[in-house]
């Protein structure tokens, strides 16, 4: 568990640093070739996207909740479920964290943050509606196991680093097709634009390995110790089975920050979905307590 | 030979620190955990005091029981030891039992606001004891597995880590009371 909390770090840090790293290169090559040599526009390039980098780690949770239309809410707006975190908290032994309702009638919930102390947890009121306190509690011990080991902090910086990262490739990909320029600026616009279209499935596949499916099912695992009691868990899956009424306000960005996936249902959801597939969640919970 | 034995040492004596470290963590942890428990505790004993007082309102006479229910509850708040605090939580259990048994004779004071939210506080407060106790056992059960697993069971003696801590249990008779609590009605 520790190694794996380690592990959410580094990766962090690499996903940061990589970003200042490609953004710096992008821009260097711009300037190099299309603008002129100024040397300026490089550091500014580079300055500004260390400082959407630590502007991103240190709000990034909120822009997620914002975008997901979540208000926060007090122990007297809704006793039931902030009793639950409150409680669920006091479990895992760490700071309670803010909890965050969604006015929508599809069942989920998701949770985000930095770490334990600045982290937060959203659900929406379908969910709140459709399940009972053993399901809900283990939806939430779920999310809570998220945030302690530290997946919250992955998939925000993944979230908000990737949003930059597709607006630039589709910027450099426009630049490629209506550029007028001579032949040797096109040559060299032809590779980037290439790169940049190459770029957007690598983005893609960022998001899966920094949200892995195996981190579902070791926050599954997780919740499970905390409440010690599987079957809450698997019922909560089955019923988000057959009552799935998709998102209102969707968006791929924050899909992988989820309970269930928030998305229409589609052919391409299999390969490139951000969690595994339901029946096979329950299985594993079923299995854990024929053991238990 | 020097290089080789001078290695060899460098590594033991390595080793051996990341064992001390790691059992001197856990058991720091451990002892967070029990101030935790101590913490919730300390909230339904600030609790008490309101109820009894609700209650006491519509049965004055019962004084015996009142005055079971408060010296019970000065015992729960500082336990030596896991074994004492599941003790003193038994005995506390049984005299709120009876407690809760005097406020079924009288239906203004179960239909009554206050009564009724005491009531609530009261079992969120238990669940969220319940909960504290439930990290402390599973920080416990760490540390113990940590002590005894290879290599660190040879040297944990040593570096003073003797004995496994000892897990949050109710005894026999107090789990009868906890098995079979209080009928909460609303």
């Amino acid at each position: 568990m520790y190694s794996n909390i380690a592990s959410n770090k580094r990766k962090t840090f690499f996903m940061m640093f990589v970003f200042v790293l490609f953004v710096s290169g992008l821009i260097w090559l711009l300037n190099r070739y299309y603008i002129g040599g100024n040397n300026y526009v490089f550091y500014g390039g580079l300055i500004g996207a260390s400082i959407y980098v630590l502007i991103t780690y240190f709000s990034g949770a909120k822009m997620a909740l914002a975008l997901n239309g979540a208000k926060e809410i007090e122990k007297r707006d809704n006793p039931r479920l902030y009793r639950m975190v409150e409680n669920l908290a006091i479990t895992n032994g760490m700071p309670t964290p803010k909890v965050y309702i969604i006015d929508d009638p599809a069942a989920n919930a998701f949770a985000t943050g930095r770490d334990p102390s600045n982290s937060a947890v959203a659900v929406t009121t379908g969910i709140l509606e459709l399940m009972n306190d053993t399901e809900l509690e283990g939806v939430l011990a779920h999310e809570l196991a998220h945030i302690k080991n530290y997946d919250i902090r992955v998939s925000m910086v993944a979230f908000a680093l990737t949003v930059v990262i597709s607006l630039l490739a589709d910027i450099i990909l426009r630049m490629t097709i209506f550029s007028n320029r001579d032949r040797d600026n096109n040559a060299l616009f032809l590779v980037l634009g290439l790169a940049a279209a190459v770029l957007a499935p690598i983005i893609a596949a960022m998001i899966q390995s920094a949200i892995s499916r195996q981190r579902e099912y070791l926050a599954d695992a997780s919740g499970v110790l905390t409440t010690r009691y599987p079957e809450g868990l698997a019922s909560a899956l089955e019923k988000l089975e057959s009552n799935s009424t998709v998102v209102k306000r969707q968006n791929t960005s924050t899909a992988h920050l989820f309970f269930a996936n928030p998305l229409k249902k589609g052919g391409i959801r299999g390969l490139f979905s951000t969690h595994p597939p339901i029946e096979d969640r329950v299985a594993r919970l079923q299995k854990m307590g024929d053991h238990a | 030979m020097t290089i080789a034995a001078i290695v060899v040492a460098v590594i033991l004596v390595l080793g051996l620190a990341y064992i001390y470290n790691s059992l001197v963590s856990l058991n720091q942890r451990a002892v967070e955990a029990w101030s935790d428990i101590t913490v919730q505790l300390k909230r339904r004993y600030d609790l008490i005091p309101n109820l009894v007082n609700a209650v006491k309102g519509y049965a004055k006479h019962e004084s015996g029981v009142f005055d079971n229910v408060t010296k019970a509850r000065a015992n729960t708040l500082n336990p030596a030891t896991p074994e004492e605090a599941g003790k003193a939580e038994g005995d506390f259990q049984k005299t709120m039992k009876s407690l809760f048994a005097v406020a079924e004779d009288y239906p203004d004071l179960k239909a009554s606001q206050n009564f009724q939210d005491l009531q609530a506080e009261l079992t969120d407060t238990e669940d969220k004891i319940q909960a504290s106790r439930r990290f402390y056992n599973g920080v416990v059960r760490d540390f113990n597995i940590k002590r005894k697993v290879f290599p660190t069971n040879i040297f944990a003696g040593i570096l003073g880590f003797k004995e496994d801590k000892q897990f949050f249990e109710l005894d026999e008779a107090s789990n009868a009371a906890v098995q079979d609590p209080v009928d909460v009605k609303f």
